[in-house]
C-alpha cells in the first residue's frame, strides 16, 4: 500500500474571468518511508495538490489516499496518518508554545501527551520558549512550532510545504537532521521546496509539476543522470558573444554552460578566448537538479487557461 | 503511541473556545455587565414612571431579566462569530481543519463555548442588577430553558455568520443590522403589549421576542405570550439555525475550497 496515492487529480477554479484549470489529472504514488520531493515554479500546483492532500481543498475529480484512507470518504483516518507544516507563517495569539501543542494534541484524541510534546521541543531547540506566548516568538521560532504541531500526534506521513522558505540557516540544518531522522525511522515526508539543493540532498524520488500537470517523475539519481550533461561554470564582469549568451544561464557573475563532452567544452573555452571574455574561478562539474529543473520546465508543453 | 479518544477532540475544541475568551475576560465579561448595569441604571431612572408594562412589576423589575437575556445572546453570538472570523483572517483556522473532528464536533465545541460565554455574563448581569431590584424566580425552570436555548440559538446563528464573513466589518454589519435590531424590537425595555397594533404584531415575528418573553415568565409568573407557544418558536428556530450550521461546516462552506 502506497503512504500517499494521487489518482487522476484535477482541479479547476472558477472565476468571473472564467475558470483556471490548477492540476490536470495528476497521478502518483509515494511509496511508504520515501522521502519524496514536489518541485515546480510558482503557480505550477503544488500547494493546491498539497491542500487536496490535507482536507483544506476539494479536488474537481480523481482520488485522493493517505495509507489507504481516502481524504473524503474517510477523511478522519486520513488525518490521523498525515502532518501538515504549512507554508504561512501561522500561529493562534492566544497561547503558549506548550499550550499550543496540548491543544493541537487534543484535537487528534490524544491526552497525556506530554512526553513525546518535550520530546519535539527538544529537538526542534524550543524547550525555553515552551513557556512563551506565540506572539513572542520570531519567525524561526513560529516556523518550529508549526512543525512541532505537525508531528504531535505522530503520523506516518509527513507533508512539509516550503518549510525553509526564509529561514536561517541553523533552523534549515536542526530542520533536516530532524527530519531525516524520522524519515530513517519509517516515516513518509513529502517535501515542496524552492531550494533544489535541499530536494537533491534529501529526497529520494521526484515529482516536477508545471502548469498542473506532472511533467517529470523519476528517482532524483535518474533525473540527474538523464541529462548527462557536464557543466562549465565560471565567473566573469564581460558580456559575452551573442552565440553564447543565448545559451548560457547567468547569474550576477556567474555563467553557467551546458556541454555535451569534452570537445564541447574546448569550443566552449575557445569560443570564449576569441571574444576576450576573461574568465575566472572556471569550474566543470555535473549538471545539478536546478539544471534539471529548468530543462524541464523550458521543455515541458503549457497548458492553456480554459474559458 | 498514546491511546486516542474520539471525544477528547471535541472536549479539547470546546476548552480551547472558553479559555480564549477568558484569557481576555475584562473584555468578553466584565465589559458587557458593566455596560448591562448602565442601562438598568439610566433607563431604570428615566422611564420607571413613564412605561406601563405588567400589572405589580416596577419598571426596574421588568427590565433586569430582558437586560440579562440580551446580554447572554449578544454574547453567545458575539463568541462564535469572532473566533471564527479571526480564526479565517489570521489563517489559524488552518491547525483545525487539518484534524479529523467532524462537523458535529466542531459544531458542538463552538455553540458550547458561545453558550459558556453567553451564560455567565447572563450570570453576571443577573448578580449585579438583581442587588438593586430582585426581580423574583416565580418560575425557574422556564430561566434556564429559554437561556439555555437562546444562547445555543445565538452560537448557531454565530457560527453561521462567522463562516459567511470574509472581513471584520462584514462581521459587524451581520451584529449590526440582524442582531441589535432583533434584540432591541424584542421587548428588551418594555411589554410589546404597550405598543401600537402594527408594530406589536411585527414583534410577533421575532424570535427574540418569545425568548425574552419567555425567560421572564421564569421571573414574574406572567408573560405577553404562553411560555409554551415560546419554546416552540424559540426550540424550532434553534433546530433550523443548528440545522444550517451543521450543513455549512459539513460541506466546508467558505473552509475547505
Amino acid at each position: 500500500m502506497p503512504a500517499v496515492s494521487f489518482q487522476n487529480v484535477s482541479k479547476t477554479y472558477s472565476g468571473p474571468r472564467g475558470s483556471l484549470r490548477a492540476l490536470d489529472a495528476v497521478s502518483f504514488d509515494i511509496q511508504q518511508g520515501e522521502f519524496f520531493g514536489l518541485l515546480g515554479p510558482n503557480g505550477a500546483g503544488k500547494t493546491t495538490l498539497i491542500s487536496i492532500l490535507a482536507g483544506l481543498a476539494r479536488s474537481s475529480s480523481g482520488q485522493v489516499r493517505v495509507m489507504g484512507h481516502d481524504v473524503v470518504a474517510d477523511y478522519a483516518a486520513a488525518r490521523m496518518a498525515l502532518g501538515i507544516v504549512p507554508q504561512e507563517l501561522v500561529f493562534d495569539p492566544f497561547f503558549s508554545v506548550r499550550e499550543t501543542l496540548r491543544i493541537q494534541s487534543g484535537y487528534f484524541g490524544l491526552h497525556h501527551n506530554d512526553a513525546w510534546i518535550g520530546e519535539l521541543l527538544d529537538h526542534l531547540g524550543l524547550a525555553d520558549k515552551a513557556g512563551a506566548n506565540m506572539r513572542q516568538l520570531s519567525g524561526g521560532m513560529k516556523r518550529r512550532v508549526l512543525v512541532a504541531q505537525a508531528l504531535v500526534h505522530r503520523p506516518p506521513v509527513i507533508v512539509l510545504d516550503e518549510p525553509t522558505a526564509g529561514v536561517d540557516v541553523e533552523l534549515r540544518q536542526t530542520l533536516w537532521q530532524f527530519i531525516a531522522r524520522l524519515n530513517r525511522e519509517g516515516h513518509t515526508v513529502l517535501l515542496t521546496t524552492h531550494y533544489l539543493e535541499e530536494a537533491e540532498a534529501l529526497c529520494s524520488r521526484i515529482a516536477m509539476l508545471k502548469q498542473g500537470r506532472v511533467v517529470a517523475l523519476d528517482r532524483t539519481a535518474n533525473l540527474l543522470a538523464g541529462t548527462a550533461s557536464t557543466m562549465l561554470r565560471f565567473k566573469t564582469d564581460q558580456p559575452l558573444p551573442a552565440a553564447l549568451a543565448a545559451q548560457a544561464r547567468v547569474t550576477g557573475r556567474i555563467v553557467q554552460l551546458k556541454a555535451h563532452d569534452a570537445a564541447e567544452v574546448e569550443t566552449l573555452l575557445a569560443a570564449l578566448r576569441a571574444g576576450g571574455v576573461r574568465i575566472e574561478d572556471l569550474e566543470i562539474g555535473r549538471a545539478d537538479l536546478e539544471d534539471v529543473f529548468l530543462e524541464i520546465m523550458q521543455g515541458a508543453p503549457a497548458i492553456e487557461t480554459i474559458a | 503511541m498514546t491511546p486516542r479518544n474520539p471525544l477528547r477532540g471535541v472536549r479539547t475544541l470546546l476548552y480551547k473556545e472558553v479559555l480564549r475568551f477568558w484569557k481576555v475576560g475584562f473584555q468578553t465579561v466584565a465589559a458587557p455587565v458593566l455596560t448591562a448595569v448602565m442601562y438598568l441604571l439610566i433607563f431604570g431612572h428615566v422611564l420607571s414612571d413613564k412605561v406601563q408594562v405588567f400589572d405589580n412589576v416596577g419598571y426596574t423589575r421588568f427590565l433586569i431579566p430582558g437586560l440579562v437575556m440580551m446580554s447572554v445572546l449578544q454574547n453567545a453570538f458575539a463568541n462564535s462569530s469572532s473566533s471564527l472570523v479571526q480564526s479565517k483572517i489570521t489563517g489559524n483556522l488552518v491547525f483545525l481543519l487539518v484534524t479529523p473532528l467532524s462537523h458535529w464536533a466542531w459544531f458542538t465545541a463552538y455553540v458550547g463555548a458561545s453558550m459558556v460565554r453567553g451564560l455567565s455574563v447572563g450570570l453576571g448581569v443577573f448578580a449585579v442588577t438583581a442587588w438593586f431590584a430582585p426581580p423574583g424566580l416565580a418560575q425557574p425552570l422556564w430561566i434556564v430553558v429559554f437561556a439555555v436555548l437562546g444562547a445555543g440559538m445565538l452560537g448557531a446563528l454565530g457560527l453561521i455568520a462567522g463562516l459567511w464573513a470574509d472581513k471584520f466589518d462584514q462581521m459587524a454589519a451581520f451584529q449590526n443590522f440582524i442582531i441589535m435590531p432583533m434584540t432591541f424590537l424584542s421587548g428588551v425595555f418594555y411589554s410589546v403589549h404597550s405598543l401600537p397594533e402594527f408594530w406589536n404584531r411585527i414583534s410577533h415575528l421575532n424570535p427574540f421576542f418569545y425568548m425574552i418573553d419567555g425567560f421572564r415568565r421564569g421571573f414574574f409568573g406572567v408573560s405577553d405570550v404562553s411560555p409554551w407557544l415560546s419554546l416552540a418558536v424559540v426550540g424550532g428556530s434553534f433546530l433550523v439555525v443548528s440545522t444550517i450550521a451543521l450543513w455549512l461546516l459539513k460541506t466546508g462552506y467558505k473552509l475547505r475550497h
